[in-house]
């Protein structure tokens, strides 16, 4: 690791004044995805401006008709969280299904949403949703917050505060692991909301996460897994790498949106 | 330089360390508790498992900087020095959970976070699921899982 200042600011604005002041410093929270980067030398930022102390960013409530969470929840809180089951158990399960025990202690969902890492579970949540992402500077939805791998719409100096998701009728995800590293080979958010269905896709896409139009048409008409029967997804621009062909992604997003419809159907 | 205070298994301490340090580093070499193993040094073996404010946490994916103000146990602080052995400790030992003994003290800390989260009596099912996060390579695991069900059980006297 290369050597960097280390900040430790009270609040978000001097946590911003911190990213304005000091070029390509870095935010870190639960440090998960950030400390092993640089532990390998791909990320060598030379200030590090740690959040975890600012009080107030890692609460968990209902407002109105959205779930709040705060940027600075960790994986475990949202895991554990009655109001979480209550309102989006599907959120509950996505969040137990992140790392391990012992990182879903110290991960949080502003560092996944910021890292925007094409295999990350909380995206597809996001944009299967149509969750709002609340920075410091404004309200984004997901899809001009998501840009691509790791790229996202946020400033040099834009934190996030906290992300609102509307309440599915039903939801459901469903994620096939990468057996070593956890993250997702393929994993499929489904949810039917007032406004339509949202069939999303993270792990598989060369962008990151994306949504199926073909599979929330079907399900628009009916929201059974059946509907889905003989629609395929193109393996054209999807991932492949030693973990699994284009194609064998490309198999595994229709396996799992059935699976997730079945899911979210039993729920229910 | 950067100046940290923690409360490490009971005891305060108090450093000016390099930033960079990571907490695995700071308990090894500055306190001298090598209990806390480093296997893979990249969040993924759960050798270097501690608590951080009772929750187990993977000390060579945190700074030390990061658990300052924080309370950290290792396993050297489960039970006190010549004082009869933790339950879950005992249980490694009685039933033989063990091999060459280097991933112990991460599978005994995360064993001990898992008590804690999800009480005493723990089917072989979430066991296994829990240590996910912790690779033995002798042992094949079984009689990990069966120290921690016993280990469990007895944390309730």
């Amino acid at each position: 690791m290369y050597d960097f200042k280390y900040h430790r600011p009270g609040s978000v604005r001097q946590a911003a004044n911190l990213l304005a002041k000091n070029e390509d410093a870095k935010l870190i929270a639960g440090g998960h995805t950030l400390l092993p980067v640089m532990k390998q030398r791909l990320a060598a930022p030379p200030h590090l401006i740690d959040l975890s102390h600012i009080e107030g960013l890692d609460g968990i409530e209902m407002k109105g008709r959205s779930l709040v969470i705060g940027a600075l929840a960790k994986h475990a809180d949202v895991a554990a969280s009655a109001i979480v089951a209550e309102a989006l158990p599907a959120l509950s399960e996505l969040a137990a299904l992140i790392g391990d025990p012992a990182v879903r202690h110290k991960g949080t969902i502003g560092g996944s949403l910021a890292n925007n890492d094409p295999t990350a579970d909380y995206p597809a949540a996001c944009l299967a949703l149509g969750a709002t992402i609340v920075t410091n500077k404004r309200k984004l939805k997901p899809e001009e917050f998501f840009q691509g791998l790791f790229t996202t719409a946020l400033e040099p100096d834009e934190i996030i505060t906290k992300v609102a998701f509307p309440l599915a009728r039903k939801a459901a995800y469903v994620k096939f692991r990468n057996q070593a590293s956890r993250y997702a080979l393929v994993g499929v958010f489904v949810a039917r909301l007032p406004s339509g269905v949202r069939v999303t896709v993270t792990g598989a896409g060369g962008e990151g996460v994306f949504r199926v139009t073909a599979f929330e048409e079907a399900l628009q008409k009916s929201f059974r897994a059946k509907a889905l029967d003989g629609i395929n997804v193109s393996a054209d621009g999807l991932n492949s790498d030693l973990h699994g062909s284009a194609d064998y992604r490309a198999h595994l997003i229709g396996v799992l949106a059935k699976r997730a419809v079945d899911a979210a159907n039993a729920r229910a | 330089m950067a100046k940290v205070s923690m409360i490490v298994n009971g005891t305060p301490a108090t450093a000016n360390i390099d930033p960079r340090t990571l907490l695995v580093q700071f308990l090894r070499e500055n306190l001298r508790l090598t209990g806390t193993h480093v296997g893979c040094d990249t969040s993924q073996c759960g050798a270097c498992v501690v608590h951080l404010d009772g929750k187990a946490v993977k000390a060579c994916t945190l700074l030390a900087v990061m658990a300052d103000g924080h309370s950290v146990t290792t396993i050297e602080g489960l039970a006190a020095d010549g004082a009869p052995l933790h339950p879950m400790q005992e249980a490694f030992r009685e039933h033989h959970g063990l091999q060459c003994g280097f991933c112990t003290p991460g599978m005994i800390m995360t064993a001990v976070d898992l008590v804690n989260r999800k009480g005493h009596d723990l089917s072989d099912h979430t066991i296994r699921e829990e240590l996910e996060g912790n690779l033995c390579r002798c042992t094949g695991y079984q009689n990990i899982v069966v120290s921690i069900a016993a280990g469990a059980k007895a944390m309730t006297s």
